[in-house]
């Protein structure tokens, strides 16, 4: 510890810390532009200049480090001095445009003139004027007014991992840009909005919408990934006019993903459906709450005392909140029916009854900046869980080995130790050679069925380095990602990486879907356990199974299953042949109205109070922010009301807290983890495939009906290079295709024409289609063979 | 570009010898600093390419050192020996920096002006000379001087500067 005086009081301070972070940590002002903790010292800006005893000039307290006994004036004549004449410096060719920029009442150059600028300026030559640049749908750019503090620059350098942003040009023809027309592709780039300290950079969608100061914020989480991000609302007239980070280290310390920031722009989309509708006959009626929620209990009975009600099924998104899914799951078990899932994408249910309480990450979010080795099964890691790989990013930074195994060979942001890309059907052999390298050096306390299970298995060169890798280290992590759980076989890819974490000794972890999909477990929105993972005598029918065999009804929460599951084409025709369809929606589509009898509006993210329950088990509470349009009614409410119109039991909830608390009283403090028993298949069936095998990823801005409207994002690199059939050259040319040229493609009985998209990333014998995209889902199931024929 | 589709190939831009002599210059550094053997490589690459650098040439120099595109950008225009701009057979870099100034570099640039046709920044018609105005290179005894291709003029006059450009083809 060193002791040192600022302005005359003395702080404790740790060793190398920077002048700044004391200061910070007490409270005590110091103006900066280009410090930010989170970024590398640039040292550039010279706005802190501060006095420090024995030194001749003033020192940049953010470039300067502690040492013991020092003394520090902040606001000394010599201070101050120094301080005033950079601000003079910073504001000669800034344009001075507060009352026209978007940054104006926020802006830290604003504040920080006020506190040190001139009230006139000196300055009479000409300024210089900085060319825009188009960065693309996110960022709006008025580069005249930076400052040259290189905060993004060090952001697209050190955070998104690929540079994009730079400083091109030398002197006084120093500009920020990318010095090439081009779109910033990173997943992360909104950030570099809220770093920005003047108003060079700042939201696009927000742009001239609403002035500072009359917005009001709300905090709220985010309904996208698996950790719940802390969020700013920020609101004028009823309406989100942006989103920002809110603080919290053990999350997302002070980031968040375009997707969390931009998604809100879904809220007002055209199609969002604002009355309750009922079908008669063919035509769609506009109707009261009553009336409607009366037609659809009628509806609901009628199909009940025909079919029995095991002819109900439910199917809910896990973006919806704790308390919607555990009402729906009350209301679906109180009319006697277990159907109930959210697990659209899985088809593999088999091992269900050994899941864990629910998917969990198996260690804190910030324990993966500390793993030494960590093997990702599955996981178009950057793409799904943005903040989760800044954490992995961070890890391999400080030496951490990352070993993938993947069906496409996705850019990552991060050195890759080893990797296998393959197809999903081969993943077995290689998990099962990666297993049996391993336990080639284990011998003792392996239960006896786990050589036996993979007696026959012989590694190969590629398995066995990725085995070694996985050896080295010394917190190691196996992470299961979206790829993995919607693998056909599943419960051996689960099985398998389990042995794999045991016999490594490494922590198996999930990495997680949707930002409720722990919620939605403990909720009990699944067929084969009650609320907080209750047994129940016989489990229902889960997801795939009633969008494939058909129910006589169905009730949707927030879904758009032709989009949202994995086996799209059988979900719009069963839905179609169902009797009676009950859709809670945002949204009105032809689709919807096409297989629904009843479509009753309901509030989405930032308009309802709510839980969402992240990887990691956090429950996080917010409060609505906004008042919904017209009719539109939180989803509790609606179920609440079904409940009471079913005359059952403990319904009689006023406020969604009190759902929320019951759910917790039930779950009381069981202990959250990933089973460690051995679980072991019985027999491997290690196939091998022969053609061409469809593979399927969900894209980030597709993953949900609210992102799928946000019109910012769908004009993403990432949203829009989506569309078409993805080969690599070799298969392109033995099959005599050419990029951009439509070709037939035949699956399952299902023909299309698709452009064809040449794309290296995908392996031989392999084709990449993407899902949540209305062109596409005729084909049907995410994992076949496929076939391709050139047209013409 | 973080979502590109395809790994470029860099060898279809540049040749191999061009590739052997940047591995030549990689060779000074340790392996896992590419980077620092970025100016050679785009000396190298800048001069079998005519005297400029081309977008292409500069994401593929980024390509072969690891790097990231806009890194290369940088380097490439901070420095003014590097042409992102078609140039003329014949480079006339003046400086005209404070010493030059001093001893009458501005007459230099006139006279250079009137004799070739073009004014700073500028390449003739027939793309013979290109004459661009560059900051102290390092001759400041010699001033005031000029540097073409590879070679210093120093102590310059209207007279010598006539005699240097009647020597070149
Ligand atoms: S654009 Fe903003 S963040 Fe980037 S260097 Fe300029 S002032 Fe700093
Ligand atoms: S904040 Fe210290 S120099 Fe910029
Ligand atoms: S000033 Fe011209 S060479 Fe130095």
């Amino acid at each position: 510890m060193a002791t040192i005086e600022i302005d005359g009081k003395p702080y404790q301070a740790q060793p190398g810390q920077m002048l700044i972070e004391v200061a910070d940590a007490n409270g005590i002002n110091i103006p900066r532009f280009c410090y930010h903790k989170k970024l590398s010292i640039a040292a550039n800006c010279r706005m802190c200049l501060v006095e420090v005893e024995k030194a001749p000039k003033p020192m940049p307290a953010c470039a300067t480090p502690v040492m013991d006994g020092m003394k520090v004036w902040t606001r000394s004549a010599k201070a101050l001095t120094a301080q005033q004449a950079v601000m003079e410096f910073l504001l000669i060719n800034h344009p001075l445009d507060c009352p026209i920029c978007d940054q104006g009442g926020e802006c830290e150059l604003q504040d920080v003139a006020v506190g040190y600028g001139k009230d006139v300026s000196r300055y009479h030559e000409g300024k210089r004027v900085v060319i825009d640049k188009n960065l693309g749908p996110l960022i709006a750019t008025e580069m005249t007014r930076c400052i040259h503090c290189t905060r993004c620059v060090r952001f697209s350098q050190e955070i998104t991992g690929i540079q994009e942003m730079g400083a091109p040009g030398r002197g006084e023809h120093t500009y920020i840009g990318t010095y090439i027309e081009k779109n910033i592709a990173s997943e992360l780039s909104g950030n570099m909005i809220d770093l920005c300290p003047v108003g060079a950079l700042t939201s696009k969608p927000f742009r001239f919408a609403a002035r500072a100061w009359e917005i009001q914020q709300h905090d709220t989480i985010a309904p996208h990934d698996s950790l719940g991000s802390n969020l700013h609302l920020h609101i004028y007239r009823n309406q989100i006019m942006r989103v920002a980070p809110k603080e919290n280290e053990a999350i997302n310390e002070v980031w968040i993903s375009d997707r969390d920031r931009f998604s809100y722009q879904g809220l007002t989309a055209e199609d969002r459906l604002t009355v309750p509708l009922i079908k008669i006959g063919e035509t769609w009626q506009a109707t009261s709450w009553e009336k409607a929620l009366a037609f659809v209990k009628e509806g609901l009975k009628k199909v009940i005392s025909a079919h029995g009600n095991q002819a109900v099924g439910a199917l809910a998104s896990p973006t919806a909140t704790v308390e919607e899914l555990y009402l729906l799951q009350k209301l679906m078990r109180g009319i006697g029916s277990h159907n109930i899932d959210h697990r659209l994408r899985q088809v593999d249910f088999s091992d269900q009854n050994a899941a864990p309480l629910f998917p969990y990450l198996g260690q804190a979010i910030a324990d993966l900046e500390h793993c030494g080795t960590a093997l990702i099964i599955g996981s178009h890691l950057r793409k799904e869980q943005p903040l989760l790989n800044h954490r992995l990013r961070k890890a391999s930074l400080r030496g951490a080995k990352i070993i993938l195994i993947n069906p496409i060979d996705y850019e990552f942001n991060l050195p890759i130790a080893t990797k296998i890309i393959a197809p999903p059907a081969a993943w077995l052999n290689h998990l099962a050679g990666i297993a049996k390298a391993l336990l080639e050096n284990r011998s003792s306390l392996i239960p006896h069925s786990v050589e036996a299970l993979l007696a026959t298995v012989s590694p190969d060169a590629q398995q066995r380095a990725l085995a070694q890798t996985l050896r080295t280290g010394n917190k190691r992590t196996v992470l299961l990602g979206n790829l993995a759980t919607a693998h056909p076989q599943f419960s051996v890819v689960r099985a398998l990486a389990a042995i794999i974490a045991k016999l490594s000794g490494a922590t198996l972890g999930y990495l997680g879907e949707a930002n409720n999909t722990a919620g939605a477990w403990l909720a009990g929105a699944i067929p084969h356990r009650g609320a907080a993972g209750n047994p129940i005598a016989a489990a229902g029918l889960d997801a795939y199974t009633m969008l494939t065999q058909g129910m006589k009804s169905y009730i949707l929460l927030g879904l758009e299953p032709e989009l949202d599951s994995c086996s799209g084409t059988a979900a719009l025709k069963h839905l179609q042949q169902a009797d009676f369809v009950v859709s809670l929606t945002a949204y009105r589509t032809a689709t919807i109205e096409n297989y629904a009898d009843v479509m009753l509006p309901i509030s989405l993210f930032a308009e309802t109070s709510g839980t969402y329950i992240n990887v990691v088990g956090n429950w996080q509470s917010f409060k609505g922010a906004i008042q919904p349009r017209g009719d539109i009614r939180p989803a509790w409410k609606i179920l609440r009301v079904l409940g009471n119109l079913f005359n059952l039991d403990g319904f009689e909830y006023t406020a969604s807290d009190q759902i929320c608390d019951e759910l917790r009283q039930q779950v009381g403090n069981k202990i959250i983890g990933n089973k460690t028993a051995w679980q072991i298949p019985t027999h491997l069936e290690l196939n091998s495939t022969s053609g061409l095998q469809r593979i399927t990823e969900m894209p980030i801005y597709s993953v949900d009906a609210l992102v799928r409207r946000a019109i910012a994002l769908q004009h993403t690199l990432d949203a829009t290079q989506v569309t078409g059939i993805h080969i690599n050259t070799q298969v392109a040319t033995q099959l005599g295709l050419t990029a951009n040229n439509p070709v037939i493609v035949k699956q399952n009985g299902a023909v299309i024409n698709l452009p064809v998209v040449i794309d290296e990333r995908v392996p031989d014998e392999a084709v990449l289609i993407y899902a949540g995209q209305v062109a596409q889902i005729e084909l049907g199931a995410w994992h076949d063979q496929i076939e391709l024929t050139a047209t013409c | 570009m973080s979502t590109r589709l395809a790994k470029s190939d860099t060898t279809t831009l540049l040749s191999a010898e061009t590739r052997t002599a940047i591995d030549r210059w990689l060779a000074k550094y340790p392996p896992d600093h590419k980077q620092s053997a970025v100016m050679g490589a785009l000396s190298i690459v800048q001069a079998a390419n005519g005297g400029w650098l081309t977008t292409e040439l500069m994401d593929a120099v980024a390509d072969y050192l690891a790097m990231p595109p806009i890194a290369v950008y940088e380097v490439a225009t901070f420095y003014s020996m590097y042409e992102l701009q078609p140039v003329g057979r014949h480079k006339i870099c003046v400086c005209t920096n404070v010493s030059c100034m001093l001893c009458g570099s501005e007459d230099i640039v006139a006279h250079l002006e009137t004799k070739i046709g073009v004014k700073l920044g500028e390449t003739t018609a027939d793309n013979k000379f290109t004459l661009k105005e560059v900051e102290c290179l390092g001759a400041c005894g010699g001033a005031p001087m000029m540097q073409i291709g590879r070679e210093y003029h120093e102590n310059l006059t209207p007279t010598k500067v006539d005699e240097i450009l009647a020597k070149l083809e």
